[in-house]
């Protein structure tokens, strides 16, 4: 899981992935829509390889890679039950919060009542 | 109800951080945080059926905390560490096992409350281990501060749902 957003994570290979998603692409066809020389392309390509987000199938003369879906819908899958469990977490924390805030006015105004008795 | 969103983001050096606006000054949100019988009343997802069986924290650096868990028809299951900075009302630094997988290793979370017009603006940074992930960081010499946002994964993922 971990893999997979690192392997996103830096900006180039995003783009990779996202020039993908228009449908596979050879190695030097990336290189010339991104701006990136050859062993930048391969270096990148591996990691999102190892990271199963590409896979890459002989065609002719040429390797051409393609995206794996199945690694970003378990990283979104993964995210989205860790998020919820911290929206739910951060909305039951609010409730608290307002709780704690008046029954600190409450002793705040109990005081006073106090010293205003003792005057 | 509340116009507060939790976000939630991907750093690229195996992190996830979470922040989020609360309606009360830091020294409030820094005890609900941090007081063992006020975590209590949050921490659990109950939604999902998890209850919180007990929480014991000694908030001091080098104290140590133990959260204990149970899901609705299941076995306890604790997450522990230890604190490695408190300054109150401001910044909580902890480890964090999660003792059921405890060869994974600790996540370090590091907290920091920020208060403005008597709201806080709270942050976790949850940094994860992972010798694979700092391997290949260090093989592709990745570069800082880039962050992936749900946004951009949610439009990823559609759109190859789609295709």
């Amino acid at each position: 899981m971990i893999e997979t957003f690192t392997a996103l994570a830096e900006p180039n290979r995003l783009r990779i992935v996202e020039l993908l998603r228009g449908g596979p692409h050879a190695v030097n066809a990336i290189g010339a829509a991104l701006g990136l020389n050859q062993p930048q392309v391969s270096k990148h390509l591996r990691v999102l390889k190892e990271a199963r987000l590409v896979e890459v199938e002989p065609r002719a003369q040429q390797r051409v890679y393609g995206l794996r879906a199945e690694p970003l819908r378990e990283l979104n899958q993964w995210l989205e039950r860790y998020r919820r469990i911290w929206a739910e977490r951060a909305d039951q924390l609010d409730e608290l919060i307002e709780e704690l805030k008046s029954a600190e006015q409450e002793d705040r105004d109990g005081r006073r009542k106090i010293r205003r008795r003792k005057r | 109800m509340s116009q507060n969103r939790t976000s939630m983001e991907l750093d690229d050096d195996r992190a996830i951080v979470i922040s989020r606006t609360f309606n009360g000054p830091a020294r409030i949100v820094f005890d609900a945080w941090s007081k063992p019988e006020l975590v209590k009343r949050w921490w659990a997802p109950r939604s999902i059926g998890v209850s919180m069986v007990s929480v014991d924290a000694d908030v001091r650096v080098g104290g140590a905390y133990r959260y204990v868990l149970k899901p609705a028809g299941g076995d306890e299951f604790a997450f522990s560490g230890k604190y490695t900075e408190v300054t109150p009302h401001s910044r909580l630094a902890y480890t964090m096992v999660y003792e059921p997988q405890a060869s994974a290793g600790e996540v370090i979370v590091t907290v920091t409350f920020e208060e403005r017009d008597g709201k806080t603006h709270l942050v976790s940074h949850e940094l994860y281990p992972s010798k694979e992930v700092r391997d290949i960081v260090i093989e592709t010499g990745m570069e800082k501060g880039m962050l992936i946002t749900m946004d951009q994964l949610d439009e990823l993922v559609a759109s190859l749902a789609s295709g």
